[in-house]
């Protein structure tokens, strides 16, 4: 079992707004993530769970408390190197997909090493490996118009994963989805976890996706609520 | 990593032809509004001092008088005589020939057909001064220069008119009722300066002086300099023989005048250029247009493709490459309307400068010019909302819908 902690919160606030209208959106958030985990997010909305993803996927900092990743103290870092912590060691899949439109599915999967400044061969070489990872591989030249809301969202993880990300954070991946493809993501999330030892934090809703993960942290009120493990293994 | 970006670049412009074409129409219009009106004014330029050389190179025209548009009061002037003219001959250095020129206007008649014409008494030097050629038939002989004899060389226009289809050397015509035989035709030399230099009958100056005007005097003294003296020299030493001839005095002005023809040429030449200039500059301010226009679309592009850019720096990108690549796509938007721009200008230009009857000169400078501008306006006009974009917030970026 992978003990060692990769993301490590200590004393987390968020505050938006100044004044009378100030709203805390997190109150103290201590939390520990072991390197290797599949850490299932959830809370009613509110809770605090969207800004502590923001937080964890470094787009967002904290108001106030520390926020260690593998080591950096990354609630001192600047927008940019925010931007190259994310580049280097994080993927993001999002509950819209987000893809490009009007862009091929390889095309949307090379994007995160074109801004590493991969060379075009290697790219391709790479984005097909992630394709065909998520068993999309005779999909590449497709649009997102062109492909199944579970393949768009495969295609997103193709793109999560193409950098082989040290963790992986998916914000509600399953939220737009049937449960037929829920669970078919579930698993590849779940297979990526074991298998290729990326970090997964995920943030859901549903109960019978949480039940993937090997840990679950339910956030309430802008605390961390409990942690209990899950059915993952 | 420019590679990256030009690449993502055109990768977004492809994905929208239609809205990327109409983005950069201004651009277009603009770069092929300016490039065509510069060539076209530059040949028209051309052809203003081609038609000048026509009038002939390094000649001074000496007239009485101050010249255009001084001393409007006062006695006129006295015209010249042909003393003034054997003066210069002797006295000036760097002269190749002097001829001088007694004008009168008449009507010439020939059989059924009259024309109305400018007669020009003067002398063979004339010919030489001007250095204008005969097509047929021959020049005056000194006898009939000395004698003032009824014989005339008549320009083309005048042939046209008068002779039509026959061939006029030899024939007799009448001309302000006097008979003269015609010796010779000048070689076509189409507008020069303002009138048209074939509308002329050329006779003995004698015979003007005697028949038409009625006294010695000459209106004006052509005088060809010699190619191997300074012009400005020999027209300096010209009004200083002139001011001693006609006793002008220490401090008083001249009541003459000495004219360059390659001061004419140059005042012309001057005039169509800042003309090419004006017209351009209004064509510039569609280029100004084309430029806003490209902002414009860019910003809208922005907001449209907020969250594109979300997803951008949500994957990694710094502020500096989301800046970079709307700046680069606004820049090559820009950049490829100006070559479609200069393309449309050459088509242009050369469709209508045959039109304009000036000739056509492709200037690499102006196109060269035209291209580095309509960059210069994709960096200027797209920094806006590049900046704009870079500045965005990734997590409101992702929530944009």
């Amino acid at each position: 079992m992978p003990t060692d902690p990769i993301i490590s919160l200590r004393g987390v606030t968020k505050v938006y707004g100044s004044g009378p209208t100030a709203f805390q959106a997190l109150k103290g958030v201590d939390l520990d993530i072991a390197r290797g985990d599949f850490v299932a997010v959830m809370g009613p909305s509110g809770s605090g769970k969207s800004t502590t993803m923001n937080i964890l996927g470094c787009l967002d900092v904290p108001s106030a408390g520390s926020f260690l990743f593998k080591g950096h103290h990354v609630e001192t870092l600047d927008r940019d190197q925010r931007a190259l912590l994310r580049r280097k060691y994080l993927g993001f899949v999002f509950q819209g997909f987000n893809l490009l439109s009007r862009t091929t599915a390889l095309e949307n999967v090379e994007l995160p090493l074109l801004y590493r400044g991969e060379d075009r061969k290697t790219r391709q070489e790479q984005g097909m490996a992630a394709l065909d990872k998520v068993g999309l591989k005779p999909w590449w030249d497709h649009t997102p118009a062109e492909l199944s809301g579970g393949q768009q969202q495969r295609v997103a993880i193709a793109r999560a994963i193409v950098t082989q990300p040290d963790v992986l954070l998916a914000d509600e991946p399953t939220g737009n989805l049937d449960s037929e493809r829920s669970v078919e993501i579930m698993e590849l999330l779940t297979d990526l976890n074991k298998n290729s030892g990326i970090t997964v934090l995920m943030v859901t809703h549903e109960p019978e996706m949480a039940a993937f993960a090997r840990t679950i942290v339910t956030f309430k009120d802008g605390l961390v609520e409990g942690i209990r493990k899950g059915e993952g293994n | 990593m420019l590679g990256t970006t030009i690449t993502l670049a055109f990768r977004a412009i492809m994905r929208h032809k239609l809205r990327s074409f109409l983005t950069t129409l201004g651009i277009i219009i603009g770069v092929a509004a300016v490039v065509t009106m510069v060539t076209l004014g530059n040949g028209a330029t051309a052809a203003v001092r081609e038609q000048i050389s026509s009038l002939g190179a390094n000649i001074l025209q000496l007239r009485p008088g101050q010249g255009f548009g001084r001393g409007g009061g006062g006695p006129r002037p006295p015209n010249f005589k042909p003393q003034d003219v054997t003066a210069i001959e002797n006295q000036l250095t760097g002269v190749r020939a002097v001829a001088p020129q007694a004008q009168t206007s008449a009507t010439a008649i020939y059989e059924g057909s009259n024309w109305s014409t400018t007669v020009n008494g003067t002398t063979a030097a004339f010919f030489e001064a001007q250095q204008w050629k005969l097509d047929s038939g021959r020049l005056f002989m000194p006898e009939e220069e000395e004698a003032g004899k009824a014989v005339c060389i008549i320009g083309n226009t005048v042939r046209q008119n008068l002779f039509r289809n026959i061939d006029p050397v030899g024939k007799q015509f009448r001309i302000k009722g006097v008979s003269c035989q015609v010796i010779g035709v000048l070689t076509t030399r189409g507008q020069g300066g303002f009138q048209d230099q074939d509308d002329t009958v050329v006779m003995p100056i004698k015979f003007v002086q005697r028949r038409f005007t009625g006294d010695r005097d000459i209106s004006m003294i052509l005088v060809a300099v010699d190619d191997a003296y300074e012009t400005s020299a020999v027209q300096a030493s010209l009004e200083q023989l002139m001011r001693e001839r006609r006793k002008i005095k220490e401090g008083d002005q001249d009541n003459f005048n000495v004219f360059d023809t390659k001061q004419i040429s140059d005042t012309l030449t001057g005039t169509t250029t800042i003309l090419t200039q004006i017209v351009a500059a209004v064509a510039a301010i569609s280029l100004l247009v084309g430029g806003i226009g490209i902002m414009n679309i860019m910003l809208v592009s922005v907001t449209e493709r907020t969250r594109e850019i979300g997803i951008r720096l949500a994957i990694g990108a710094v502020a500096s490459e989301v800046l970079m690549q709307f700046l680069v796509e606004a820049i090559v938007l820009s950049c490829l309307g100006g070559l479609i721009g200069l393309f449309l200008a050459l088509i242009a230009s050369i469709a209508i400068a045959p039109l304009m009857q000036v000739p056509f000169i492709f200037d690499v400078r102006v196109n060269l010019i035209a291209f580095l501008f309509s960059a210069a306006i994709g960096v200027v006009f797209g920094y806006f909302p590049a900046r704009r974009a870079a500045a965005l917030n990734p997590i409101d970026a992702l929530r944009h819908e």
